[in-house]
């Protein structure tokens, strides 16, 4: 049985909608204050430190993205942190408020098909984050430029533009996540709750958990031990469990995009090594192929999350 | 294109709503177990019953907003399963407790369904003005919905189904909750729509207030609708006869007399000069003849006309609610 209609009648209208409900609600300025605040925090680290040695890189740029100067952890760390908090708080009450203000059924009797309503609000959210993600990138150029008064060359715009891609993608996983918890739990605070709990799991708990885990599938040969050498077969199971987390796919896939020296993101052995020249920059496109499987993954898991919210969704009967 | 049926009165009916075995279930309970009934162009109709009786669930089946499990129901000749677009674009649902965004302004939540129903630009705001200007929201037309009173959300409601031109009108619950003043001034607004020539459908527990303005109630419950009609016709069905007719009158042997009129069934004395008379149709002109005949002195004639209340007891009186009913 098909359906007449397009399903994406209505979808701009919703996104116009919920976009401009989006750039006017108090959630998004408070979010926006935190990330803006913490990010300017490292970079101001980032510049007092660069200034000492600004002759000595070819990719100044880059590295006020990825320099940590204790206390403050890095740019890009903090993103990797922030970003499903921003991602969250814009959609874990994505589909139950329309419920509970009672304004679902209402909207649902226009002529327009579900997948407008779902459609519109997950890619305004987007564009939400989009467009502060763009803001806090051209701060961080304007800020380079200013402090530094080094111009960045094309490859570090190139670069430091994948990883606002990477970043936006990055914010799409946690985002279908939290609309996915939306769409299951009718009440708000507990979609926000399980979200959150989610996002504390897998960046703080998981990377302590995935060695231990990996230790009981593949226990470390004792032979290693005695060398004082990692176990190649634990060290893979370890990185192969922590990249389940999407935090740490963002977290390889930034240290490939922009640190250009990064050759590998897996356990490489010595003789892998050979003929290389160390710490000698890799291409534009060669650092793009390291970081590739985990954008890819990124875009998957947003993808397959949305779907589950959108099969859920259409689903789902109209009245409370 | 709605299909003409020839109803046993035998007057052709334009209909505009018309459902076949419609049936909804849920798992293994049954929410609307397989109903009849055919709305005519024009008419008030009423849908009543308890809660969990399938009357929302039958809405939503007529909006394409839940599956049907079997069976078929066509609005304005479409197949709401298959097209609901096209019926949603000419029928206005009016939700049980509906929600606005409070946040925005009247106008700018009646913006948001007008461009979702795809209205022009220019057009939007004279409909929006005109349709606020029908239920009185003008002067608050650019405050928040969020300072509304339930009454006044109701009204911004219908104040969408105006706006949107609907030729069948689908209100969910309108009244409930609603002071009374504000609940004739909605009454009113739905004799308005229908002097339009817009098809209403109301569901409500308010029995008297559906009995004001339907030309004819479905009565729900368990899923099925267990008696169609007009009400007298109802009272017929249900109390045995639709008209009760107090005399009080003076004479010799009247109470023979009026028991001897065609149509009552049963004549009771009160008193001595007081009869109440139990009749299938409104039998007081014969009555006062009849008192008249027989040189009596004619005081009193009243008549009850049958409540929908009434009705609704002694129907749920004779049939105890014991079969399980899920709400949906």
């Amino acid at each position: 049985m098909r359906r007449e209609g397009s399903p994406f009648r209505g979808l701009s209208t919703v996104f116009v909608k919920e976009l401009s409900d989006h750039v006017s609600s108090i959630r998004m300025l408070v979010l926006e204050l935190l990330i803006v605040s913490t990010a300017l925090a490292a970079l101001y680290e980032a510049i007092s430190s660069l200034r000492q040695n600004t002759a000595e890189d070819p990719f100044l740029l880059l590295r006020l993205f990825t320099i940590d100067q204790a206390p403050l952890p890095s740019f890009v760390a903090i993103l990797g942190f922030l970003i499903p908090l921003m991602a969250i708080g814009l959609g874990f009450d994505a589909v139950n408020s329309e419920h509970n203000r009672r304004t679902m059924s209402r909207i649902l009797a226009q002529p327009i098909y579900r997948d407008a309503l779902l459609m519109g609000k997950f890619l305004a959210a987007l564009a939400t984050i989009g467009i502060s993600l763009t803001a806090l990138w051209l701060l961080v150029i304007g800020l380079g430029l200013i402090f530094l008064g080094v111009p960045p060359g094309g490859e570090e715009i190139a670069r430091s533009a994948v990883f606002l891609i990477v970043a936006i993608f990055y914010a799409g996983v946690w985002l279908s996540l939290a609309m996915l918890l939306s769409t299951v739990f009718r009440s708000a605070a507990t979609a926000a709750l399980v979200a959150l709990g989610i996002w504390l799991f897998l960046t703080v708990l998981w990377p302590m958990l995935a060695p231990a885990l990996a230790q009981a599938i593949a226990p470390a040969d004792p032979r290693y031990a005695l060398l004082g050498l990692n176990d190649p077969a634990t060290a893979v199971w370890t990185q192969e469990l922590l990249r389940l987390s999407p935090n740490d796919l963002f977290g390889e896939a930034m240290l490939a995009v922009l640190s250009p020296t990064t050759r590998a993101l897996g356990p490489v052995f010595l003789d892998q090594l050979r003929g290389a020249v160390m710490g000698a920059p890799l291409p534009f496109g060669e650092s793009i192929m390291i970081a590739w499987p985990q954008t890819v993954g990124l875009v998957a898991g947003t993808i397959i999350l949305f779907a589950f919210s959108y099969v859920l969704f259409q689903r789902q009967e109209v009245r409370a | 294109m709605s299909e003409q049926q020839t109803e046993a009165n035998g007057a052709p009916r334009d209909l505009v709503i018309s459902a076949r075995g419609l049936a909804r279930h849920y798992g293994k309970s049954i929410a609307v177990d397989s109903i009849d009934f055919g709305i005519a162009r024009g008419e008030v109709f009423g849908l009543l019953g308890p809660n969990g009786a399938g009357k929302t669930t039958t809405i939503l089946m007529m909006l394409g907003l839940t599956e049907i499990s079997s069976g078929e129901v066509s609005v304005l000749g479409f197949d709401p399963a298959r097209e609901p677009l096209k019926v949603k674009q000419r029928v206005g649902y009016l939700p049980d407790a509906v929600g606005f965004y409070d946040q925005l302004t009247a106008t700018e939540n009646l913006a948001y369904t007008a461009k979702l129903m795809g209205l022009a630009r220019a057009e939007r705001a004279a409909r929006i003005e005109a349709a606020l200007a029908r239920v009185g929201l003008a002067e608050v037309a650019e405050k928040r919905v969020g300072t509304f009173s339930r009454g006044m959300r109701q009204r911004l409601g219908l104040a969408e189904i105006i706006m949107k031109r609907a030729e069948i009108a689908i209100l969910d619950e309108p009244t409930s909750g609603l002071d009374p003043q504000a609940t004739q001034e909605f009454l009113g607004l739905i004799r308005e729509l229908k002097a339009e020539g817009v098809t209403v459908l109301l569901s409500s527990h308010m029995l008297d207030q559906v009995q004001r303005v339907c030309d004819r109630v479905a009565l729900f419950r368990g899923g099925r609708i267990v008696l169609l009609g007009t009400v007298p016709e109802l009272a017929v069905r249900v109390l045995g006869a639709g008209f009760v007719v107090e005399v009080e009158a003076e004479g010799p042997g009247i109470a023979r007399r009026l028991a001897m009129i065609p149509g009552v069934t049963q004549v009771e004395t009160l008193a001595a000069d007081r009869f109440r008379m139990t009749a299938e149709r409104d039998v007081r002109p014969d009555a006062a003849r009849a008192v008249v005949a027989g040189d009596g002195a004619l005081r009193r004639l009243s008549v009850d006309e049958p409540s929908l209340e009434t009705i609704y007891a002694r129907y749920f009186q004779a049939q105890p609610t014991g079969d399980v009913r899920h709400a949906a």
